[in-house]
């Protein structure tokens, strides 16, 4: 917009640099980050809880840090925002959902404790699809997010809030959570990195659980350095999750400048057969800069990937009935009383789910009920495995593989809503990697009508050194237009 | 809306929700229904490949009971959880009647 006074904010690394110096001061930093939020928040709704005397508080601690000459850490008074589904002590979390409304957290998830740790800034909460169940933050009980780059789209989901609050320049990094594309996803609608890692390389502790086989908590930022800075902290072994990885992972940081001579680099053709003619072409794109930087680069064909969708929607669905079963009006949340235990139950549930979690709940109850158990759930188990060997496979002959993130760019609010099936093939081509416990990341390259497409690259299980080489190099190649975070344009406003 | 499907019908809908303790309006149950058929319908497509031969996946790890030793740690605070209960009483979680019984 002509006139503006809007200014790109720094990235997390310079941040950090600036503030450990002493060029900077993370007061100076959260409270300009706070007024950019009250600047916007209004017409994007991206957060569920802005947590402005706190952030305050906790910026002034990491500047008496720095004052006594000690240093806060690697991602010192750098703001980020925490996806509304990671516990946060002292601080309410509502995973989006009536059911938890007003629930405090007597603990810290693992990651807000590392982040801390690291010197960042808690700046609020972000919105989501209620229990992360969706793929537009359209199904979050306290409205939907807006995306800054129309605001009549969704920013994708279901970490909508935390993509389109990096978009927005609201904060340079946030944390979401991906179970069948949740961080991917929406941080290609929303031209901004977004990275699912190796399940198991973060711990989940704190996470609430939606499909504890799938789900994985990973980092949003404006640059691939930035999201390997925050995947560094984040990452690590911990024992408060019985499914954390026991490694001690090589520094992303390191790896940026090694470029892809050498790499392979399969294209996987069967994701470009639906994606729409604009991202297919944004993929080409991408794997010719990768030619152009010395990897080898061939067009791979999966077709057990393609069955993923399938097995996503009977195992996720199951994992996530059995887990919500927890929501019973006796320990925390909503509770609507009832003349005994079990119509309480019913009733508190009933009033505090919404139609896309009770949809998902009765499809799990169904598949893993008397009579079908074997015929869906177990089904679904088998092509799991067919879709890691499809992944296998590819991987004796590739490095890495490369494709569309999402088959669209942002879809305008309201039309998927009516459709459950329509919105779940939103994630088609990210959810295979769930289903195999891969890492794979988005990463923003080209620009169709004004709106951002990202790339997707896939790797195997802790892969993630190569994957974040390939992500560098197709940041350098990309349309920079394509990049958040922008001036969130007015609704009303043509693009 | 999608029609009503044989593979997901009425009654099972009514049958998943007591299951899943939902109370659904009569209304609900033919939205859900339908829905939910189209969703089954879908994703039916791998219930008819032929995996007799493929085992199954549950995680995408190989997952192992971890046990730490048997020594005292910390856990959360008593007051601080049950302060976020609907309700409590006397150190515990305060719920209707179960089987009829009244306290």
């Amino acid at each position: 917009m002509s006139g503006s006074t809007w200014e790109r904010p720094l990235d997390a690394v310079r941040t950090a640099r600036a503030v450990r110096s002493g060029e900077m001061r993370a007061r100076d930093v959260v409270s300009a980050a706070l007024a950019r939020i009250a600047a916007h928040e209004g017409a994007l709704h991206c957060f569920n809880t802005v947590t402005t005397d706190d952030a305050v508080a906790a910026a002034e601690r990491i500047d008496a840090v720095v004052a006594a000459g000690k240093d806060p850490g690697p991602l010192a008074g750098v703001p980020i925002a925490l996806k509304d589904n990671l516990c946060t002590r002292g601080i309410v979390t509502t995973a989006g959902s009536r059911i938890l409304e007003g629930w405090v957290p007597p603990y810290d998830a693992t990651v807000v404790r590392s982040v801390a740790a690291a010197g960042a800034v808690v700046v609020g909460k972000t919105n989501l699809d209620e229990f992360a169940m969706g793929s537009s933050t359209e199904n979050s009980a306290f409205g939907p997010t807006h995306n800054p780059w129309d605001p009549n789209r969704v920013p994708g989901g279901s970490s909508g809030g935390s993509a389109a609050a990096v978009a927005a320049g609201f904060v340079p990094i946030a944390l979401g959570s991906d179970t069948g594309g949740s961080i991917r996803q929406p941080a290609s609608l929303c031209g901004v990195v977004g990275v699912k890692p190796t399940y198991g390389l973060v711990s989940r502790y704190g996470l609430i659980a939606f499909a504890s086989s799938l789900d994985q908590i990973g980092p949003f930022a404006v640059t691939v350095a930035d999201a390997a800075t925050l995947l560094d902290v984040v990452a690590g072994h911990d024992p408060a999750d019985s499914t954390s990885l026991d490694v001690r992972p090589e520094p992303l940081t390191k790896l940026l400048d090694e470029g892809v001579e050498g790499l392979r680099v399969g294209v996987i053709s069967d994701f470009l057969v639906d994606a729409s003619p604009s991202v297919a072409a944004a993929v080409h794109d991408a794997a010719e800069a990768l030619a152009g930087a010395g990897a080898i680069v061939e067009e791979v064909a999966v077709p057990s990937l393609m069955l993923g969708l399938s097995a996503y929607y009977l195992v996720a669905p199951a994992e996530a009935s059995s887990n919500l079963a927890r929501y019973d009006g006796v320990r925390y949340g909503l509770r609507v009383d009832g003349p005994d235990v079990e119509q309480m139950n019913a009733r508190t549930r009933s009033a505090g789910f919404g139609p896309e979690v009770k949809r998902r709940i009765m499809l799990g109850t169904y598949v893993l009920s008397a009579g079908y158990y074997d015929a869906y759930y177990g089904q679904a188990q088998r092509v799991r495995t067919l879709v890691a060997r499809g992944f296998a496979e590819a991987y004796t002959r590739f490095d890495v593989l490369v494709g569309p993130t999402s088959p669209t760019v942002a879809f305008e609010i309201g039309a998927k809503t009516q459709d459950p099936l329509a919105m779940y093939l939103s994630d088609l081509y990210t959810i295979p990697t769930n289903l195999a416990g891969h890492p794979a990341l988005s990463v923003p390259f080209a620009l169709s009508e004004g709106l951002p497409v990202g790339v997707q690259v896939l790797a195997p299980s802790l892969g993630e050194g190569r994957m974040f080489r390939v992500a560098a190099v197709l940041e350098r190649g990309a349309d920079p237009a394509a990049r958040g975070p922008i001036e969130p344009r007015l609704a009303g406003v043509p693009r | 809306m999608p029609e009503v499907s044989a593979s997901f019908s009425r009654d099972d809908v009514v049958y998943v929700a007591r299951l899943a303790r939902l109370e659904l309006e009569p209304g609900e149950v033919d939205l859900y229904a339908g829905q939910l058929a189209s969703i089954l319908d879908h994703v039916a497509a791998v219930t008819g490949l032929d995996t007799s031969a493929v085992p199954a996946t549950a995680h995408p790890l190989e997952i192992e009971n971890v046990l730490r030793s048997d020594t005292p740690g910390s856990t959360l605070a008593r007051d601080e959880v049950l302060a976020q209960a609907p309700r409590a009483e006397g150190g515990r979680f305060r719920v209707p009647p179960i089987l009829g019984e009244v306290p």
